[in-house]
């Protein structure tokens, strides 16, 4: 049983634009060492999926720096291993010919050729933004067993109205197929199964759907491909129950921050499990310093920081200095971030490199976080 | 066919290093931990890669399970390489004989054949025992310009420690006039680092000479420098400034840790230009909980605090327990302390789990050291 993977990139900027200037959603810096792609790698590894595709689109700088040759996950291979696949321009493009792909129907046609190679069995699509440590063996084997063609992986939520966001609902019938796929309304209240854009295919069938998409020219895997297929083809539901948050917004970002504070049991699932363990790069930082006047609680603290002040229900990012008297609360402090002496940030999201001088005062609230831009001085 | 190197490195790491108790009981004294993340070998390979020296030979003997584990293919200190790299070298049997590594001497010259694949210019010896951050490259070409023939790397220790060590006469132009074993009476202050740099085809000469001579313990320091100053070769001491300590012995580990401590310590790990590489499990950042207080102190990945830690260097996967007192202690790595404990003035050896409401170690002081292992307790004079 082998499988090849095909992650996406990019497809949620638009909602997270603060972050995303720079880099790529995937790349986004996540609970003090991570990258939002650590998960979506480490989950395939963990489940020997050696063959990764990740579809690049734009500001890929940092996510190549990132990833690098792979080595950290042991996907530096002669045989599979990552291949980090940008979009493929033609020089007739720069005339404004060929556009860069929306969706990711429209992603896996620009790689058609690297799909007609592929020769695993099977073929597992997901997004690299979602924050979770999920045995994706297990969704194999329950695509397996239940013959299916196809595998989508769906979370529970509770919906309200004011929690509403368009996304896309699947019914299962009671035999786990799919019965509809549609976008959530705004209307609806109660429990709801959201697709988490995780899917597994059988490869051929795979390769069949993305022939026929090109030859009849579809556009959306969801809403072409899976809605006109699902009375004939084998269309299974699988339910995760273990945690699960896709960023697409600065809320959702901070949100997952807070729960990695919060909610000992999710930080414990998801960076203690010894089966599973979240890979990122490594970049040897010395151990963090704690002077004799720091204060810190209910905190995430990498390598590398000097921490002289008080933190409190933050996380805190690699070689981040915090000055004598400064307080930080509620709050994530990206890498080599400077917090001067005496200032104070409650529900700020510090990005990389930036300085925040002594005895400033800055506060965003929960709902919405102030941002302090990459490299910026305040 | 390998590529001819100017020079290759040689590190010795199969000692058992006896002194450190029963810390290395079970490992080699290269693979004990050391500074929160690090294992005392890391200094030495990271000195390498560091000084462009990429062709290292790391000579094993003494329980090398973990030590072999931990090397593994270079990949930390990007010493995985087609063209050289890192080569573990275990004593190994031949047509004719099977011996152990008698002596640091012995040791390379049992694996001459090695050194000789690479048609080197120079051969620098190591131990693989040192906290230091040195550039050997920087000895090499004073060994050049010298025109030198073995090159010995020295530190200026206080003239009353002297005696502990081997100790280099020189004349003024650093070239070496006498070599004294632990003097009783120490003429000069240069005590030697166990850092050799040797033409290749000369050392290939003393170490075949001293392979016949049934009498020599095969030691570079009792055999084979003594020989080549009475053979009045050109052997020269090259000074080296900066922090450099032997561990050992278990008060010298627990001090080289609490030199990490402090806004400025005195030997700083965090330059970006000499980075200490070290094999890493990847743990989660360390999680600091509610009821902790750290203070003065180093902690690192995947560990959870949540009770007082103070002038102390905790090692990756520590657990302290709500209410438990960590006072003056080096703690490796995957240590419980559990609710209420107390441990002071110690060295906790990895996996020890300290239980509830235990009382380990005594004050600073009465100068004795807690070692505290999943055995015993055994109390060190300082």
């Amino acid at each position: 049983m082998s499988t090849v993977a095909i992650l996406f990139s990019n497809l949620h900027d638009q909602g997270i634009p603060e972050l995303t200037s720079n880099r790529s959603a995937e790349a986004i810096p996540f609970a003090g060492r991570y990258r939002l792609v650590d998960f979506a790698l480490s989950n395939l590894v963990n489940s020997n999926i050696y063959n990764v595709n990740l579809l690049t689109r734009y500001n890929y700088r940092s996510i190549m720096e990132h990833i690098g040759s792979g080595k950290e996950w042991d996907l530096a291979r002669s045989s599979g291993g990552i291949k980090l696949l940008p979009p493929f321009m033609k020089g007739s493009s720069l005339f404004g010919e060929n556009n860069l792909y929306t969706n990711r129907l429209e992603a896996i046609k620009s790689i058609r050729s690297t799909v007609s190679s592929f020769t695993e069995d099977y073929v597992i699509m997901a997004d690299s933004n979602i924050i979770c440590n999920i045995d994706i063996d297990d969704i194999i084997k329950y695509h397996k067993s239940t013959k299916a063609d196809m595998t989508v992986v769906v979370k529970s939520f509770e919906m309200t109205k004011q929690n509403y966001r368009e996304r896309v609902q699947i019914v299962p019938d009671k035999d786990g197929n799919i019965a509809d796929i549609k976008r959530t309304s705004p209307d609806y209240e109660g429990e709801c199964k959201i697709y988490m854009n995780i899917s597994v295919f059988n490869r051929t069938y795979f390769q069949n759907v993305l022939n026929d998409a090109i030859a009849h020219n579809y556009h959306s895997m969801t809403f072409d491909v899976v809605r006109r297929n699902m009375k004939n083809d084998r269309y299974k539901v699988y339910e995760c129950k273990d945690y699960m948050m896709a960023v697409e917004t600065l809320s959702d970002y901070y949100s997952a921050s807070m729960d990695m504070l919060y909610k000992p049991e999710v930080r414990d699932a998801i960076f203690k499990n010894r089966a599973r363990p979240v890979i990122t790069r490594i970049v040897n930082s010395v151990p963090t310093y704690y002077g004799a006047g720091s204060r810190v609680k209910n905190s995430f603290i990498a390598d590398g920081c000097k921490i002289h002040g008080a933190v409190e229900n933050s996380i805190i990012f690699r070689g981040v200095i915090v000055g004598k008297g400064a307080v930080i609360r509620n709050s994530v402090v990206f890498k080599n971030a400077i917090i001067g002496e005496n200032a104070f940030l409650n529900c700020c999201l510090a990005d990389i490199r930036s300085v925040v001088s002594d005895s400033r005062i800055l506060s965003g609230c929960e709902a919405s976080p102030y941002y302090i831009a990459k490299n910026a001085r305040l | 066919m390998f590529t001819k190197k100017e020079c290759v490195v040689m590190l010795l790491a199969g000692g058992r290093g006896s002194r450190l108790l029963s810390l290395t009981e079970k490992i080699a004294k290269p693979v004990v931990s050391f500074g929160g993340k690090y294992n005392i070998i890391d200094f030495a390979m990271s000195n390498c890669v560091n000084s462009a020296m990429y062709t290292v030979g790391v000579l094993t003997q003494y329980q090398p399970l973990i030590l072999n584990e931990y090397i593994g293919n270079g990949q930390p200190w990007d010493l995985d390489r087609i063209n050289g790299g890192v080569t573990v070298l275990p004593p190994y049997q031949r047509s004719e004989s099977a011996d152990w590594y008698s002596g640091t001497a012995n040791a390379i010259y049992q694996n001459m054949e090695f050194i000789n694949r690479y048609d080197p210019d120079y051969v620098v010896v190591l131990s693989g025992d040192h906290i230091y951050k040195m550039d050997y490259s920087k000895m090499l070409d004073f060994h050049k310009e010298n025109n030198s023939d073995c090159t010995i790397a020295v530190i200026d220790v206080p003239i009353e420690e002297a005696s502990r060590f081997g100790i280099m006469n020189t004349d003024e132009f650093d070239r070496i006039t006498a070599f004294e074993e632990k003097p009783k009476h120490p003429k000069s202050t240069k005590a030697s680092m166990g850092i050799y740099i040797f033409n290749k085809d000369l050392l290939e000469n003393y170490l075949e000479e001293d392979d016949r001579d049934e009498n020599s313990d095969n030691d570079f320091g009792k055999n084979v420098i003594p020989k080549m100053l009475s053979d009045k070769r050109r052997m020269f001491a090259y000074t080296f400034k900066g922090y450099w300590k032997d561990v050992g012995t278990i008060p010298s580990l627990w001090q080289a840790n609490m030199d990490l401590l402090g806004e400025r310590p005195r030997f700083d790990l965090s330059d970006p230009a000499w980075k200490i590489l070290s094999r890493s499990d990847g743990a989660a950042p360390h999680f600091v909980g509610d009821c902790a207080k750290i203070s003065n102190s180093l902690v690192t990945e995947g560990c959870t605090i949540n009770g007082l830690v103070e002038n102390s260097v905790l090692s990756s996967n520590v657990t302290i327990e709500k209410g438990a007192i960590v006072k003056d202690s080096v703690i490796m790595t995957g240590v419980t302390i559990e609710e209420g404990a107390v441990i002071k003035y110690a060295i906790v050896d990895k996996n020890t789990v300290i239980k509830r409401d235990d009382i380990v170690g005594k004050e600073k002081e009465s100068h004795e050291i807690a070692l505290v292992t999943q055995k015993d307790i055994q109390y060190v004079k300082m």
